[in-house]
């Protein structure tokens, strides 16, 4: 007995000790990995935006400005874009090691002011959608795969299809026209009213900033004008999750071990809220991150179309107006939100699977 | 049929959604505190047996005949019925310990849950029953063991945590679904001296489905040998694969390697086993047997007795002369 102690109380420490040492090196293989994809987008995203036939002087100068040569070599001189592009990519590199994005040659700013303005705008946006269209998803595709060829589960493979096939712009017109124009109960478009004065700003959220403030009409306003675009978002994400979980999940249900949980006399809620739920969440995890991809990808219609000022619009104007470092701008940030992303799946992985967890 | 029997079904008949039968006619029964086999290959309906027995056939099935256990119509239950009977009534064991183990939740909540629900436990009261548990089926360490996960155990302990988890109820019907398949063959020793020493601490009853025909001597007081869904013999183990009154049977002992005899002496058995739904009119075996007649191919053969406590669905077995 005393011996069976002792020698599981001096294995269980050898077990544990190689576990921080793990994450940490995990965490710092991320970081490199993070670090090296970062310089590849700006490499790729230079190259790409001087392949693309046209030019930052004909799509930002007036027909006027354009005819006077002088005028066009004092804006090239101005942008550097007069120098060879392995030297304005040099330059940029270097102004970027020091934290400075450039200024945008659209909004004539620093870039890094204008995504601090634009980010929380989208992710007022993004981040309600997201957890909707998660909650959503995991209820209706579970929901269609324990009722699997019965008739709800063809109503949501259906509906799924149709979501998945509807484009954003399209339904995004649909709502406006059904909520703004015909039932009036929305506004048109936009952040907030303009009989409100935009909150003071802490996070860049109107609905979080004007709580805070205690302007309570002001974010109930901001609410209202979040509806619509967080439907058609959440729309666009959930159809994907609730084909994934549905698919995920009839999976799961073939397990022995559910049956082995009915076989124990659980009730079905038990069996299906804990047993399927858990082992069927990690798939889930898995396809939330490229949801939210997709997300982030369908805001740049909707933003346009609800004239909503987040980085889906600020994205739009600046490849328009081939405004190169506001393009990088929006494609580092974008590209350290994927990683981050991909960062949380793998390690909510290990925290709902204890099988990843160790090894 | 003795009226104490804890399980008796009479003439059970499962037809799979879509019209497909599997079990035709299966009249079995077990006593209290007794072992019973049930041998057969694969596609025999040995398992599909036991999913009725817990009601976990795929939905749309349709069950017909006579299940009676511990006095109860089990084809008359609703769903609050069959939940008192999971579990506390009958449990199962499954065939492969890895995937009948919840591979995300803790042993120690997998082994609770139901002794919580069925015998109304307090969380601290579950967790001491299942030290016990853990430590009559022999695992050490039963603290630690219920804060781990199934992965960080051997096949053979995961085998003993699920018999744990389907005795924690105190159920009186164990159904074990060829339970030492997946385990080496030093770790399935184990297991069935582990369950031949629960009937006996226990009084527990075992049916013992398997297609290894040398686990039940060892282990069983009757065996059935099921073919295509049907009871082909049935008779005490021992009498049974001595001398085979059935010519299944004696083809599935000539099948298995024993003793010295080379592989050359194994004997397979000629054609392929029935493809359910597909099953020839008459006895089902005939187009693989050496003895059929031109009687076997009309209508399935009854079981006859064959002495005191012995039954064979042969017509051709009191002649029968075989030696496995």
């Amino acid at each position: 007995m005393t011996a069976t102690t002792t020698a599981a109380a001096g294995t269980r420490p050898a077990a544990r000790r190689p576990r921080v040492p793990n994450l940490v090196r995990f965490l710092g293989k991320r970081v490199a990995i993070t670090i090296g994809l970062l310089w590849g987008v700006t490499v790729v995203t230079f190259a790409l935006v001087h392949v693309v036939p046209g030019d930052a002087a004909t799509a930002n100068l007036s027909e006027q400005a354009l005819n006077d040569p002088a005028v066009v070599a004092a804006y090239r001189a101005k942008w550097g874009l007069d120098q060879p592009i392995w030297q304005q990519y040099l330059h940029y590199l270097g102004n970027l090691l020091h934290g400075d994005l450039g200024t945008s040659q659209q909004t004539g700013r620093p870039v890094l002011t204008d995504l601090v303005q634009y980010v929380p705008a989208t992710l007022e946006l993004a981040v309600p959608s997201m957890i909707l269209a998660l909650v959503v998803g995991t209820a209706v595709g579970m929901l269609a795969a324990v009722r699997h060829g019965r008739a709800s589960d063809q109503v949501v493979r259906v509906g799924s299809l149709l979501g998945l096939s509807t484009p954003p712009f399209w339904l995004s017109l649909v709502v406006l026209y059904l909520f703004f124009y015909l039932l009036g109960v929305s506004p048109s478009g936009g952040r907030l009213s303009p009989q409100f004065a935009p909150p003071p700003s802490v996070t860049g959220m109107y609905t979080v900033d004007a709580a805070l403030a205690g302007q309570w009409a002001a974010a109930w306003d901001a609410v209202q004008h979040l509806v619509l675009p967080v439907l058609v978002l959440t729309c666009l994400t959930v159809a994907t999750l609730i084909r994934f979980v549905r698919s995920a999940m009839l999976e799961v249900l073939q397990q022995d071990y559910i049956r082995a949980a009915y076989a124990k006399g659980l009730p079905t809620r038990t069996v299906l809220g804990r047993h399927l739920l858990r082992a069927g969440l990690v798939p889930v995890i898995t396809v939330s991150g490229l949801a939210f991809a997709s997300l982030l990808s369908g805001t740049v219609l909707v933003e346009n179309i609800f004239g909503w000022p987040g980085l889906g619009q600020y994205a739009f104007r600046s490849a328009t107006g081939l405004d190169l470092p506001s393009i990088l701008g929006v494609s580092l940030f974008v590209a350290l939100v994927y990683t981050g992303v991909n960062l949380l799946v793998d390690l909510l992985y290990g925290l709902i699977d204890p099988r990843i967890r160790l090894s | 049929m003795s009226g104490s029997a804890l399980l008796s079904l009479d003439r059970l008949a499962v037809t799979l959604p879509g019209g497909v039968p599997v079990i035709h006619d299966a009249t079995l029964h077990v006593e209290p505190g007794e072992i019973v086999g049930i041998a057969g290959e694969s596609g025999s309906g040995k398992s599909l047996t036991a999913a009725a027995l817990l009601n976990l056939l795929p939905a749309g099935s349709r069950v017909t005949g006579g299940a009676t256990f511990a006095g109860e119509d089990l084809l008359g239950l609703d769903r609050a019925g069959w939940r008192r009977i999971r579990g506390a009534g009958i449990s199962m064991v499954f065939q492969d310990p890895t995937a009948a183990l919840h591979p995300m939740l803790p042993i120690g909540r997998q082994l609770t849950e139901h002794m919580r629900r069925h015998l109304g436990l307090s969380r601290s009261d579950a967790r001491a029953r299942a030290v016990e548990l853990l430590d009559q089926v022999r695992i050490p360490d039963p603290q630690r063991t219920l804060r781990s996960y199934p992965h960080q155990f051997s096949g053979g302990m995961r085998q003993r945590v699920a018999i744990a988890i389907a005795l924690a109820c105190r159920p009186k019907l164990l159904i074990a679904d060829e339970p030492t398949t997946a385990l080496d063959v030093t770790v399935q020793a184990g297991i069935l001296a582990l369950l031949s020493r629960l009937r006996d601490e226990t009084g527990l009853s075992v049916l013992f489905i398997t297609h290894d025909l040398g686990v039940l001597s060892a282990l069983t007081s009757r065996t059935y040998v099921f073919y295509a869904g049907r009871v082909m013999e049935t008779g005490p183990t021992g009498a049974l694969l001595s001398t085979p009154r059935h010519p299944y049977t004696a083809a599935l002992l000539g099948a298995r390697p024993h003793g010295a005899a080379g592989v050359g002496s194994l004997r397979p058995i000629p054609g392929s086993p029935v493809v359910p739904g597909q099953a020839p009119p008459g006895c089902p075996f005939a187009p693989r047997c050496d003895f059929a007649t031109a009687d076997c191919t009309s209508a399935p053969p009854e079981p006859a007795p064959i002495g005191t406590d012995r039954l064979s669905a042969c017509p051709v077995a009191p002649e029968l002369e075989v030696t496995p």
